[in-house]
């Protein structure tokens, strides 16, 4: 049996310079990421759904009724946004009982269910506070609080950790997944965080111009990106090419090298590896199993307990390798070097 | 804040103490001629009771009207994309350029017995508004007005709209949005306009004298008063600047903290 969608959309919005072209679709109780760099489209998309944005073709479906042309207080969303907004003359439970209140509860009944969200967030000992008094991850779980209490069929989360600092991230971000759990509309979530993508969602539909260039479980997105910006996102060495048995020509025409690959591919392939995976060589290495090629480096980061060499060349290249490797080679911005890769480390799927 | 040269800037600080000094000096001007002594007896006379409580009264009822009228223009200034706003704004501000008195003949002229709406009014329903207390009222609010629609319509585009659509997506139309969301935040705004079209409702005199008359204990303001003290009684006209001068002060401080901030 297949359940049907709680929300299909098809997103049109035309602007100078912009379209927005977007199908759209989840489950009941299933959590959508939109991720995608600044400029996608993403936000947009968002509030196309929420009718704070004109369409210029489309639809939207919620559990099958046509609300593509229901201005946005009559439509049974809940929604999050970056900064909250939570009301500042108004206490949280005023707040959360806001909603209810506009969709015609007794101040009684908003108050009650209100109260009863706020308990749900773990903010009951917070309600007469002011929003200003909130901290951050507190002023998120009223916002999350007061979109939920009106019972929305679809929830929509813009950017829902991105006004918080970093190391209070992590711990909203769990407690966000939690009360996301528990909620059976269909939630869209948008973030250009892949973390958040990969932690709060169950799918995740990625974003670029407007289009979307990829589509899947969280998994499959952070091991086989099919964007630059993905596989950048996710930390890894990202190609495309055309494969012929277990060699693939990475590049056009004359420009284009062979790499040799695990498995045999046929036609338009990506081609992807870890950046650990990269060794990196002041001479040309003799006798090693690996592709290598020749490369210049052009610039060089800390990350974690690595340091990432960033080459271009023939084939531009990000490169892991322990900071003692780095002395050793005496490699600074600007010297060539060459760069190697193991056939077996590098992992080919159809584009 | 220090300046961090050393050296003192006199050539800013000497035309500031000299612009102090001259806004200053009147008020203390006022204070030392007061004569002191006769001071309750005068605050005493029926006439200056009733200017007071007529000033007071009719401020206060022009305050409210341009709130309830200017509260919505200035909305639709700042929120509407109404053809020739450009020229609405401009002419909302008419009335704070042009010499009081002016408008004070602008109105007898349309509003009065023979007016081109006082006609009808008086036709139809045989009032006549001008030299009465309404009148006194009318002419307070077409000065004030445009303070108050100002002050509201900056605190209108300074407002941050997307609290609006956050309402309208907890299902807010859009008359909850505007009473519950919009008002509060723009509160400051509403209350530093209210504040300074009484302040220049109080003090009207042009207008008033022009289209409402001068009839003591009818359409006899406090500044009317104060004219008319000075041409008898210097000494009177003194007493009633003074009192004038407490009320407004008095409103002053007792808003400054809480709102007058945002002026």
């Amino acid at each position: 049996m297949t359940t049907a969608p709680a929300l299909d959309a098809h997103l049109v919005v035309e602007r100078p310079g912009f379209r927005l072209d977007l199908r759209l679709t989840a489950a009941p109780g299933e959590i959508v990421a939109l991720l995608g760099p600044n400029g996608a489209g993403k936000s947009t998309a968002l509030r196309a759904l929420a009718g704070l944005e004109p369409m210029s073709k489309g639809h939207i479906l919620l559990d099958g009724r046509d609300v593509t042309a229901t201005p946005t207080e009559l439509r049974p969303i809940g929604m999050v946004f970056q900064d909250y907004l939570l009301f500042a003359h108004l206490n949280a439970l005023d707040n959360v009982a806001f909603g209810p209140r506009c969709r015609g509860a007794s101040a009684a009944e908003a108050r009650a269910r209100a109260a009863e969200l706020l308990a749900r967030v773990g903010l009951a000992d917070r309600a007469q506070a002011k929003p200003r008094t909130l901290s951050g991850g507190q002023a998120q779980r009223v916002a999350l609080a007061r979109a939920l209490a009106v019972r929305p069929r679809l929830l929509l989360l813009d950017e829902p950790l991105a006004a918080l600092d970093a190391h209070t991230r992590a711990a909203v971000r769990s407690r966000l997944r939690r009360h996301l759990a528990e909620v059976d509309a269909a939630t869209v979530l948008v973030t250009h965080d892949p973390l958040d993508a990969m932690v709060l969602a169950d799918r995740v539909t990625v974003i670029e111009q407007g289009r979307v260039v990829q589509d899947g479980s969280p998994a499959e997105v952070a091991q086989h990106p099919r964007t630059e910006y993905v596989a950048r996102l996710v930390g890894l060495n990202l190609y495309r090419g055309r494969a012929h048995g277990t060699e693939v020509a990475i590049g056009e025409g004359t420009a284009a090298r062979n790499m040799s690959v695990a498995g045999r591919h046929e036609g338009e392939v990506f081609v992807v590896f870890p950046p650990r995976a990269v060794a990196l060589y002041r001479e040309r290495p003799d006798g090693t199993p690996r592709n290598v090629w020749r490369a210049t480096i052009d610039g060089i980061e800390r990350f974690g307990d690595q340091v990432r060499v960033h080459l271009d060349g023939e084939i531009p290249v990000s490169a892991d390798i322990t900071p003692a490797a780095l002395a050793d080679l005496r490699l600074t911005v600007g010297s060539p070097a060459w760069a190697g890769v193991k056939a077996t480390e590098v992992e080919c799927y159809p584009a | 804040m220090r300046v961090k040269s050393g050296r003192f800037p006199w050539l800013l600080a000497v035309p500031a103490l000299v612009g102090l000094l001259f806004l200053v000096l009147p008020f203390a001007g006022l204070l030392i001629r007061t004569p002191w002594s006769t001071i309750g007896t005068r605050l005493l006379l029926p006439e200056v009771r009733d200017a007071l409580l007529l000033s007071l009264a009719t401020a206060t009822a022009a305050t409210a009207l341009a709130l309830c009228f200017g509260v919505p223009l200035a909305w639709l200034l700042a929120r509407t994309d109404i053809p020739g706003r450009r020229l609405v704004r401009a002419l909302v501000t008419v009335p704070l350029v042009i010499p009081p008195v002016v408008g004070g003949v602008a109105l007898l002229l349309v509003l009065g017995r023979g007016g081109v709406v006082g006609r009808y009014l008086y036709d139809w329903f045989g009032f006549s508004l001008p030299f009465t207390p309404a009148a006194v009222v009318v002419a307070q609010v077409f000065v004030a007005m445009p303070f108050l629609v100002i002050s509201v319509e900056g605190a209108l585009r300074g407002a941050d709209r997307r609290y609006e659509e956050a309402a309208a997506t907890l299902g807010a139309t859009r008359a909850v949005i505007f009473l519950r969301v919009t008002m509060p935040m723009v509160a400051p705004g509403v209350v530093a306009g209210a504040v300074l079209a009484w302040a220049r409702a109080l003090g009207e005199f042009g207008a008033t004298i022009t289209f409402a008359g001068n009839f003591p204990g009818r359409t006899q303001t406090m500044p009317l008063a104060v004219y008319l003290a000075m041409q008898e009684s210097p000494e009177s006209a003194v007493v009633l600047s003074l009192v004038l001068l407490l009320v407004s002060l008095a409103v002053l401080v007792g808003l400054r903290d809480r709102w007058v901030g945002a002026l």
